[in-house]
């Protein structure tokens, strides 16, 4: 017996679990961080957010949308895991379950499962639980090396980086560099690593997982839009001598601080919510890195990635119809022969 | 290292018979030579049930401007012109030859000494090939005749030579580079002299460095013609991309080649035309790869046309088991096959023999949107989209989104990890779209 199909007969062998599975791998990293400083609170945070994510799913597809089981593609397990990344480590288990719920329930299922959604889920439970519990979603927990205390929930908390500058915080005073690249700063607990968050991205990038387009994009506008701010300020202060600005953080900070490279490498880079094009991929990330800068430094909350990240999902949709890809034979170039 | 800008796809090679020369198979008992090899009109048979032929001898003439001349390979007795089944199961039109010894026309010369020596006019170069039934071996099987005689308001200005062979597995023109070298450089000039241009560039992938190699040293002693290396990137066979990776133009959509001032053969063609220009020999045979990942012994052979496939596969060591696919030409554009009890052609330069574990396509899941098409795709299209627009009858939009520059090279298809049937869809609305533009044109 024979075969017949239509060409192309042989397939590169990539698959969406495959591609899942490289994100899960490239948060190892940030992981590993998190668990050193945030020690048992992160752990249970993120196994209670996993563990939810993929049962959520599991019902919702067995019992409403009467489907085929789904979690065989990962894509829950990389919500669950995105999730928990972007909460606090002391955030008490039923507020966890139920920003699970609304990531795969609302900000997926709802729109039929994988591919259909037009937000990045594990987003839109993150901003549905920092709006509904904007007290507990908003206390960040000290890092502490080595943390075996399994007493999380009363642990002694602190601020952000970026919720000190907001708050009038002299910016000479925040932590240095080095803390930032190795994540012994508050936050949520998956993005205080700026250095694993970077060796994640990059083992996306080598992987071709994801193309370079979105986070440099972003990486560079928020560089550039902070850093004119904060060198504007800095001249106005003293036109003469070069003084740093006390109200603006430099752009560093920016690039180090907050959920940025988190949502630059991981969360904005969502196959689903993200254009298709690599010029429609461009105009995306600079939308993002514009809104969050701008919440960032003029907003009422300190940190505006989230936001930014959704914005521009509800965008995708537009540029994707309006940003076409270079369509060969568009433009004769003409060279000599 | 060159190649083409946009789009493409890197799949293994798997070249398994690079190194084997090319052997030549002995004659079979009963040949079927079809009368459509090519594209356009069939041919009409010259001869008729009873006759004697000599190898080499005109059996069919073409039908007109569009149509390829068709001679018998083989000396022996026309048994029948009749109705054969060919590899996919369509009845075509066919002249059924009892092969009986083997004896050649007087006038081909079969010395296998290398002629240098020619002073043609330029329309005698082309009407010899016409004469010759040559048809582009790269796969279209587009009367060469047809493409060395372009509009008069075009003028060309280079000829681009296709040694590229992107296809994974196949390895028959690599193979002639190496063994025939000399001649197809001659091929190569005679066809310069046919359409008046100064110029040839070879474009050879770096996967085949001997040939480079091997041609880089003919080529100093040929004026005009350059050997132009490229990155080994799928689909750099294609015209367009070939055009654009070796001479750097675009061609704009919906033009042929001659709009940038080049015209496109492959090497195998110009082989054809040495042989059929200095030795007075028609098109009877060609080279091709029989291979596949479980095949004993992967082979390149010179077979002549009408031979059947399974004398062909007999000569890799025969069908291995759990073969499931047998595919006529590469695995990415090359067409599977439900009959093997047919003939080699014109069209056919390898035959794949994939086993079951290959065959088979993965479920398809939901489109995740990850713009893996997009990047792949040679011609900037957006395949997600027109699969989309195609399975929802969207006609009109399919036509806007440029579906008719799709080269169907199936970079989409192998790059989507949902393993959505792309470019099926958009083969479909290729299809109807052009049917569509085809009635409008007629309105007109």
């Amino acid at each position: 017996m024979l075969t017949l199909s239509p060409a192309p007969h042989i397939h590169c062998g990539d698959t969406v679990k495959g591609k899942m599975l490289d994100v899960v791998i490239a948060l190892i990293p940030a992981y590993l961080v998190a668990l050193y400083f945030f020690g048992f609170g992160a752990l249970c945070v993120s196994l209670i957010s996993i563990a939810s994510c993929l049962l959520f799913e599991f019902l919702i597809q067995k019992f409403i949308l009467k489907g085929e089981n789904t979690l065989g593609n990962l894509s829950a397990l990389v919500t669950g895991v995105l999730l928990s990344f972007n909460l606090p480590s002391n955030l008490p288990w039923w507020i966890v379950i139920i920003g699970a719920l609304v990531a795969i329930g609302v900000g997926k299922m709802t729109f039929g499962g994988l591919g259909n959604n037009p937000f990045n889920p594990a987003l839109v439970g993150r901003v549905f639980l920092l709006i509904s519990f904007p007290a507990q979603m908003t206390t960040w927990p000290r890092p502490i090396p080595m943390n075996l205390s399994f007493n999380y929930f009363d642990a002694e908390t602190g601020a952000t980086i970026l919720s000190s500058i907001k708050e009038g915080t002299d910016v000479s005073s925040l932590p240095s560099y080095l803390d930032m690249l190795f994540g012994q700063i508050g936050g949520s607990f998956g993005e205080v690593s700026a250095l694993a968050l970077i060796i994640g991205g990059i083992y996306l990038l080598c992987r071709r997982t994801i193309s370079w387009h979105i986070p440099v994009s972003i990486l560079v506008t928020v560089f550039v839009f902070t850093g004119v701010i904060f060198a504007c300020d800095s001249i106005t202060l003293s036109p003469f001598t070069f003084t740093p600005s006390t109200t603006y953080a430099d752009p560093i900070v920016h690039l180090l601080s907050g959920g940025l490279l988190l949502g630059a490498f991981f969360m904005a880079t969502d196959y689903v919510t993200s254009p298709m094009s690599h010029k429609g991929q461009i105009i995306y990330g600079i939308g993002i890195g514009l809104i969050t800068s701008v919440i960032r430094l003029w907003g009422s909350y300190p940190e505006g990635m989230s936001f930014a990240i959704l914005i521009m999902n509800a965008a995708t949709p537009i540029i994707n119809n309006y940003v076409k890809p270079k369509r060969f034979g568009e433009k004769i170039k003409v060279s000599k022969a | 290292m060159r190649t083409f800008s946009i789009g493409g796809v890197h799949p293994h090679d798997n070249k398994l018979s690079a190194g084997v020369a090319i052997e030549t198979l002995p004659l079979p008992e009963h040949a079927v030579i079809p009368l459509s090899q090519h594209i356009g009109a069939p041919a009409t048979p010259v001869v008729a049930k009873g006759d004697k032929v000599l190898a080499g001898q005109l059996i069919a003439a073409a039908s007109g401007f569009m149509s390829s001349n068709i001679h018998s390979p083989y000396s022996g007795t026309i048994e029948k012109i009749d109705n054969a089944v060919d590899g996919w199961g369509i009845s075509t039109p066919s002249i059924f030859i009892k092969v009986e010894g083997d004896d050649w026309m007087p006038e081909i010369i079969r010395d296998g000494v290398v002629n240098r020596i020619n002073n043609m006019e330029p329309a005698e170069i082309i009407k010899k090939i016409a004469d010759a039934g040559i048809v582009g071996l790269g796969g279209a099987c587009f009367p060469t005749q047809v493409k060395l005689t372009p509009p008069p308001t075009a003028k060309a200005e280079v000829l681009v030579v296709n040694g590229v062979e992107c296809e994974p597995f196949l390895t028959c023109d690599h193979r002639l580079m190496l063994e025939h070298g000399e001649e197809i450089f001659i091929g190569i000039s005679l066809i310069m002299k046919a359409i008046k241009v100064e110029k040839a560039v070879i474009g050879i992938e770096c996967n085949k460095r001997d040939a480079i190699e091997h041609l880089s040293k003919i080529a100093v002693r040929y004026y005009g013609v350059e050997i132009c290396p490229l990155k080994m990137h799928y689909p750099q066979g294609g015209e367009k991309q070939l055009i654009e990776a070796t001479i750097g133009r675009q061609v704009p959509s919906g033009a042929l080649p001659i709009a940038v001032g080049a015209v496109v053969q492959n090497v195998a063609t110009c082989y054809a035309v040495y042989e059929a220009v200095q030795k007075n020999k028609p098109l009877i045979d060609r080279v091709l790869t029989v291979t596949g990942p479980n095949v004993s012994r992967p082979v390149n052979l010179r077979v002549r046309f009408g031979t059947p496939i399974m004398d062909v596969i007999a000569a890799a060591g025969g069908l291995p088991e759990n073969s499931a696919k047998v595919i006529a030409g590469g695995p990415m554009m090359g067409r599977s096959m439900s009959n093997l009890d047919t003939n080699t052609t014109k069209r056919i330069s390898g035959v794949l023999i994939l086993p079951e574990k290959m065959t088979r396509r993965m479920k398809a899941d939901n489109c995740i949107r990850c713009g893996k098409c997009v990047d792949a795709c040679p011609m900037g299209l957006e395949p997600y989209l027109l699969m989309s627009l195609s399975e929802n009858s969207m006609w009109d939009r399919v036509e806007k989104e440029k579906v008719m520059d799709c080269i169907e090279c199936g970079c989409c298809l192998y790059s989507c990890p949902s393993h959505r049937p792309l470019l099926d869809y958009i083969r479909l609305g290729k299809a109807t779209v052009g049917g569509i533009i085809r009635s409008r044109n007629q309105k007109k």
